[in-house]
C-alpha cells in the first residue's frame, strides 16, 4: 500500500503544510498544500482510480506526466494528469471509466 | 543588441545552459512544463512543504541551489514554469507556442515566444519493457517511485522490489528506503560479465567523471549497509494479484536476458518498480527538424548544435550520460547559442569527453538485450493505452507481412492511445520488426508535442499568433 511518510518520522522533516480537502467521486479526502492530486490519492493508499475500456483498474504508473494512466476529471475537465496537477482546496475529482466514456469522445481521439 | 536564447527544460542541462547563455551576454527565457526547477534529477518538495535537510535526498544539491538562485536573481534570465511548449517553428526566427497554467487545464494562457537561438534540454523518461502484470496497479516505473519519494514524500509501497537495468535502479532503491519502504531486492538484468565489461574497461577514464563515480560508490555502500540484495542477471518477469500487485515473480536471466527456466521464485510485495533504461523526449527536436542518429538521439556537433541552424540540444536527448554530461553539454550549448567564443570552452570540452565515456559504459553494461521477449505471453499487454496484447500484435505483423510501423499501428491500434506511444512505441517497433521507414514514421514523431484540448486548439487557430508576442 502506498503511503505518505509521516512527518515526525521523516529524516528530512518537511515544513508542516496547511491541510486541504478535495472530493473524489463525492467523498472528501484530506491532503496537504503542495501535493499533486495523485499524491493525495496515494497518500490515502489508493493506487487505482481509472478504469480502462476493457474494465481494468489503473492509477499512477510513470509519475511524471508521460503515460496518462492516472488521468481523471478535475472540476469538470476530463483527462487531467493527476500526477502533474497540484491539488487545490475544493477540487472536485471524478474518476474516469473509459468503458462508459461520458464526454462522447473515443479514447485516443484527442491529439 | 544582445542575442535572445530560449531554453526548453529546466533540469541540469537546461539550468546550466540558461546560466551559460546569460554569462555570454544573451537575454534568456527558460521554460519548464513543471511548476518547479531541477527536472527529474533534482525533483524536490514543493515550497509549501520545503525542507532545510532536502540535500540528504539528492546528489549535487548545493549546485542545484546555486543554479536556482542564479536564474532567479539574474535580470537577463526570465523563468516561466508550468509552461508547456506544444509546437515549434524554425523557418526564419525560432518560435515556440506555449500554454502557461496548471497541467492540462482548459483556458491556459497562450504565448508565442521567438528568439535568435533555442536550446532543447527536454530530458528523458524511463523505458519499461512490458511483462505479464505490468499493467496492474502497484506496478510503477522506477522513475515514478523516485519522483513520488523525492517530490511528495510518498512511498509507493511498503514491501517493494526494484528491477530493470542500469545504475538508476540504485538511487530508486535508496529513495524508497528513505521513504520508509522495505526494499526486498534490486534485480539488474545485466549479468556480471556484461556489467563488468561495461564498467571496468579503462577504469582510469572514470576518474574524469567527477560526480558519477562517487555517486555510484555511495549507493553501493548504502546497499551493503542496508543489506538490500543486489542481484545481477535477474529480473521481475511477472507481477500477479487480484486487481493490484500482490506478488512478483523473479527469475534468473541468461546473457541475452531470457529467463532461465526453473529459476522462478515468488515474493509477496505491494509495489514493483521497473525501469530498463531511458527514452529521450524527442518530440520538440523532431518537430523542429533536428536530425537524429541511428541510436535515436539528437545529433549534435562539438558545439551541441543540431542539424537545424539556431537549434542546440543538451542533456539526455543527445545520449543517456547522466548529470555530469547534462551539465557540461548545457554549458557548451548555452554559451554557443548566445554567440560565445569557442576558445572559452576548452575545459568543458574535455569534461564532456569523460561524460560521454560514462554514457558508452551504461549502454555497454545495461543496454536492452533481445531475450526479454521470452517473458511475454500472448495476453501480455504491450500498449497500455489501447490494451493491445502481444499475441495480437505479433500475429497481425506476421499475417499481413506489414513492415510499415504506421499501417501496423492503424491495424492493431498499438501506440495510438492517449500517451501517443511514449510508453510502448519503441517496444512495438522492436517486437514487430516494423522498422521505421523514415524519421517521420518512427514512434517518436508526434503531431503535437504535448496534449492540448481541442477547444483550445480551435481557439488558437483563429488567432494565428496565439496571444501576445514577446518581440
Amino acid at each position: 500500500m502506498s503511503e505518505l511518510v509521516p512527518r515526525a518520522a521523516d529524516p528530512i522533516r518537511p515544513a508542516a503544510a496547511s491541510p486541504l480537502r478535495i472530493t473524489v467521486d463525492g467523498a472528501t479526502l484530506e491532503g496537504l498544500q503542495g501535493q499533486s492530486i495523485a499524491g493525495v490519492l496515494l497518500a490515502h493508499g489508493r493506487t487505482a482510480w481509472r478504469t480502462t475500456v476493457a474494465g481494468h483498474p489503473r492509477g499512477a504508473f510513470c509519475g511524471i506526466g508521460v503515460c496518462f494512466d492516472c488521468v481523471a476529471t478535475v472540476n469538470g475537465e476530463s483527462d487531467v494528469r493527476t500526477c502533474m496537477r497540484r491539488a487545490r482546496d475544493g477540487d472536485a475529482v471524478e474518476t474516469q471509466d473509459d468503458g462508459t466514456s461520458n464526454d462522447g469522445t473515443e479514447p485516443g481521439e484527442r491529439p | 543588441m544582445s542575442v535572445s536564447v530560449l531554453v526548453i527544460g529546466a533540469g541540469p542541462a537546461g539550468l546550466s545552459a540558461a546560466v551559460a547563455a546569460a554569462d555570454a551576454g544573451a537575454m534568456v527565457t527558460l521554460l519548464d512544463a513543471g511548476d518547479g526547477l531541477g527536472g527529474q534529477y533534482w525533483r524536490h518538495l514543493p515550497p509549501e512543504r520545503s525542507s532545510v535537510r532536502e540535500a540528504r535526498l539528492h546528489h549535487g544539491w548545493p549546485l542545484f541551489e546555486r543554479l536556482r538562485e542564479r536564474v532567479a536573481a539574474d535580470e537577463a534570465i526570465t523563468v516561466l514554469t508550468e509552461a508547456q511548449v506544444w509546437a515549434v517553428e524554425t523557418t526564419g526566427a525560432v518560435t515556440v507556442r506555449v500554454l502557461v497554467g496548471p497541467a492540462d487545464a482548459a483556458g491556459r494562457e497562450p504565448l508565442a515566444l521567438a528568439a535568435d537561438a533555442i536550446v532543447f534540454a527536454t530530458g528523458a523518461h524511463d523505458r519499461t519493457l512490458p511483462f505479464p502484470g505490468w499493467n496492474l496497479p502497484g506496478t510503477f516505473s522506477a522513475g515514478a517511485a523516485q519522483a513520488l519519494a523525492k517530490g511528495e514524500r510518498i512511498a509507493v509501497g511498503r514491501r517493494a522490489v526494484v528491477a530493470g537495468a542500469g545504475p538508476f535502479l540504485l538511487p530508486v532503491a535508496r529513495s524508497l528506503t528513505d521513504a520508509g519502504a522495505e526494499v526486498l531486492g534490486v534485480y539488474e538484468a545485466a549479468r556480471p560479465l556484461h556489467a563488468a565489461k561495461g564498467w571496468l574497461a579503462r577504469p582510469h577514464r572514470l576518474l574524469g567523471a567527477a560526480r558519477k563515480g562517487p555517486e555510484l560508490a555511495g549507493y553501493l555502500g548504502h546497499h551493503l549497509r542496508r543489506r538490500i540484495p543486489y542481484r545481477l542477471g535477474a529480473a521481475v518477469v511477472e507481477a500477479r494479484g487480484e486487481g493490484r500487485v500482490e506478488e512478483a515473480v523473479i527469475a534468473r536471466l541468461d546473457a541475452d536476458w531470457a529467463p532461465v527456466p526453473g529459476t522462478e521464485r515468488t515474493v509477496a510485495v505491494d509495489a514493483v518498480c521497473v525501469s530498463h533504461g531511458f527514452t529521450p523526449r524527442l518530440e520538440l527536436p523532431i518537430a523542429a527538424g533536428c536530425r537524429t542518429g541511428p541510436d535515436r538521439f539528437v545529433l549534435v556537433d562539438a558545439d551541441q548544435r543540431t542539424s537545424v541552424p539556431g537549434v542546440y540540444a543538451a542533456g539526455e536527448i543527445t545520449g543517456i550520460g547522466g548529470v555530469d554530461a547534462a551539465l557540461v553539454e548545457g554549458r557548451i550549448a548555452g554559451h554557443r547559442a548566445a554567440g560565445g567564443d569557442r576558445s572559452a570552452l576548452r575545459a568543458d570540452l574535455r569534461r564532456r569527453r569523460a561524460a560521454d565515456d560514462v554514457a558508452r559504459r551504461i549502454e555497454a553494461a545495461h543496454g536492452v538485450r533481445p531475450g526479454w521477449r521470452a517473458w511475454l505471453r500472448d495476453d501480455t499487454v504491450v500498449c497500455r493505452c489501447e490494451e493491445v496484447p502481444y499475441g495480437r500484435l505479433r500475429d497481425t505483423a506476421a499475417a499481413t507481412a506489414q513492415d510499415s510501423l504506421r499501417s501496423l499501428k492503424l491495424t492493431t491500434r498499438a501506440g495510438l492511445g492517449i500517451c501517443q506511444a511514449r510508453m510502448c512505441g519503441r517496444t512495438v517497433e522492436e517486437l514487430t520488426g516494423a522498422a521505421p521507414a523514415s524519421a517521420a514514421d518512427t514512434s517518436d514523431q508526434r503531431p503535437l508535442a504535448a496534449p492540448i484540448r481541442l477547444g483550445d486548439l480551435a481557439g488558437l487557430a483563429t488567432t494565428p499568433h496565439g496571444g501576445k508576442d514577446t518581440q
